[in-house]
């Protein structure tokens, strides 16, 4: 504390005379927050790189191991099993909440605020309680749904938690949790479009549905852009979910349904730090890429 | 106004009805359930009408079973959520609130790309850091400890973007170099000028950190090795790992069934819920000065 006390001195006399006001300050003002970036952002990564760069006696190795989990029979499975949950997530969560925005928005005022709450609710559950109420609600026997389930002809958790039916599942129960904020998002993005412009279009004789496909989601697709790159990032980091059905499926759903669950499991079962840390590098680019995609494609950011 | 002079058909209305209607079904049906299923037992909730309402003695029951799982270890994990949830927001907000303000107000060098460095460090998703994290914690042998999960959790780049946006879009520079003309250090500037101006964002730094931290599953998942140590949420893991529901040779021996487990989500989201009934306005608003401010 007395070192920060005497930096921030320093700074202040320097700063007075020098043109940038506060330049020593900043530094302290910044530091606590960059020695946990240090510490947590940017050391872990380079020591996982590192990791998957060599093997368990310290020797570089190249991509050894990103051959070697690549090669894993368990690898493109779990790849394919993202990839086909994220087709279904993105599409539904693309379509499903622009619509709902769309018609959330300017009617009803106090119904629409309601409502919004209401889908922004379920928010609360994320994580593994949600899961673990759809686990409870899939099942035919207890399921206030249950009729539906049966009308599917599935009449067991089992035949609900069948492996074919995990990315329409994880869809549902990531939709449950997730849209609400979305919704919100959205509907805010709607709000900041100007009336006048929704107004001259619909007396230059514009339908509901043309001033939506026209002007609505045309002003709003940098939102629904930055939406689907979330969504697809954190998508591809799924582990919570398949962990818990997999508990709960007998033995049906691989306890590597996920490249994040493959990684624990090099971690953790086979203590292969190396082959874990090669996996996890992969996930790390397709993160980093999503990030940067966002930063430098949208312009979102482009304030400074 | 709008809506006069453009009346809607009957048909429109109609099918904003039911798809709203569908929708607020979808949405708040499986919490209905979920508030009511704990009054009931589990064979009521498997006979019985799913909305019905059964007794609060069941609620008893569901509690005494729920409690005596492990010797109350449902409590010890609430109250670890608690210590590594608040642990982490108090040392988030020390960190991220100064460290926004001095990214928004002030120059140096390095600030530019420690902007950047944040925004992708933001948006890139936690999950894929848990194992490196992990390795990196048992290489300085601090893995199993309660730092290997308060610390990672303070780790909030989200909460110095947030910050950075509202301090260099709602306090003027000028404000500040008056107080400085004035005579006031910089570290008055921060303490009368920035922070009471800061109140909103650092509730909302707050309650997204609080949230996060409060679900995360992975981290503690793969970083404490004892239940003694488990998170709510890792806890309703062992939980459904020993529910005879779900894992007939495991859950040998112990009464938690479905009243149970959703006894034991609902203890474990309350102070989310809380959270978010009371933080809904300020919410909503500070999401889209997060997301809207060009």
């Amino acid at each position: 504390m007395t070192t920060h006390l005497a930096t921030e001195r320093s700074g202040r006399r320097r700063g007075r005379s020098a043109r940038n006001p506060a330049g020593r300050a900043g530094y302290v003002f910044v530091s606590g927050y960059v020695l946990l970036l240090l510490a947590f952002g940017v050391l872990p990564t380079c020591y996982a790189v590192w990791l998957a760069l060599s093997n368990s006696r310290n020797q570089l190795v190249g991509l050894g191991n990103f051959t070697r989990t690549f090669a894993d029979y368990r690898f493109g499975p779990a790849f394919l099993h993202i990839g086909l949950y994220l087709v279904v997530w993105l599409a539904s969560l693309m379509i499903l909440v622009v619509l709902l925005s769309l018609m959330l928005h300017g009617r009803m005022r106090r119904a629409s605020t309601t409502l919004r709450f209401l889908f922004y609710l379920p928010g609360a559950l994320a994580g593994v309680a949600s899961v673990l109420l759809f686990l409870i609600l899939l099942d035919p026997a207890a399921s206030p749904v249950g009729w539906l389930l049966k009308g599917f002809g599935w009449n067991t958790l089992a035949q609900v938690n069948a492996p074919g039916h995990l990315p329409v599942l994880f869809t549902v129960i990531a939709f449950w949790t997730g849209a609400g904020g979305w919704i919100v998002v959205m509907y805010g993005a709607l709000n900041s479009i100007p009336d006048e412009i929704l107004e001259a279009a619909r007396i230059d004789g514009a339908s509901t549905l043309q001033v939506a496909l026209r002007i609505q989601i045309p002003m709003i697709t940098k939102w629904i852009a930055y939406m689907l790159i979330l969504a697809f990032a954190a998508g591809t980091q799924l582990f919570v979910e398949p962990q818990l059905v997999s508990l709960a499926s007998w033995g049906m759903i691989p306890d590597s349904w996920s490249p994040n669950q493959l990684s624990y499991q090099y971690a953790f079962q086979a203590g292969d730090f190396n082959g874990a840390a090669a996996l996890s590098v992969d996930l790390l680019i397709l993160g980093l890429a999503c990030a940067a995609l966002v930063v430098f494609r949208t312009g979102m950011f482009d304030r400074d | 106004m709008r809506r006069k002079r453009r009346p809607r058909s009957l048909a429109a209305r109609l099918a904003w009805l039911i798809v709203m209607g569908l929708s607020a079904l979808f949405f708040c049906v499986p919490v209905v359930w979920l508030l009511l299923a704990p009054t009931k037992t589990d064979g009521q909730i498997v006979r019985d009408n799913p909305f019905s309402f059964g007794s609060l003695g069941a609620v008893a029951d569901a509690w005494h079973h729920l409690y005596a799982f492990q010797d109350g270890a449902i409590l010890t994990w609430l109250l670890n959520s608690a210590l590594y949830t608040f642990g982490a927001l108090a040392v988030t907000l020390v960190t991220s609130i100064p460290a926004g303000y001095a990214l928004a107000l002030t120059q140096f060098i390095g600030r530019r790309l420690l902007l950047t460095i944040t925004m992708l460090v933001m948006l890139m998703p936690t999950a894929a850091m848990v194992l490196p994290l992990y390795l990196g914690m048992n290489a300085v042998h601090l893995d199993g400890t309660i730092w290997s999960v308060i610390l990672p959790f303070s780790f909030f780049p989200f909460g110095v973007y947030l910050t950075y946006i509202y301090f260099s879009s709602n306090v003027p520079s000028d404000l500040l170099a008056a107080a400085r003309i004035d005579g006031c250090s910089e570290w008055q500037v921060f303490r009368l000028i920035a922070m009471p101006l800061a109140k909103p964002v650092i509730a909302l730094v707050g309650f997204f950190n609080f949230v996060g931290n409060w679900n995360n599953f992975f981290l503690p998942f793969v970083m404490l090795p004892d239940s003694s140590q488990y998170p709510a949420q890792v806890g309703l893991n062992n939980l459904l790992a020993a529910s005879p529901l779900f894992n007939t040779a495991g859950g040998a021996g112990n009464q938690i069934l479905r009243p149970e487990l959703a006894l034991a989500t609902l203890v474990t989201i309350v102070p989310v819920l809380i959270v978010f009934l009371f933080s809904q306005r300020a919410l909503v608003s500070g999401m889209l000065a997060g997301a809207t401010k060009e």
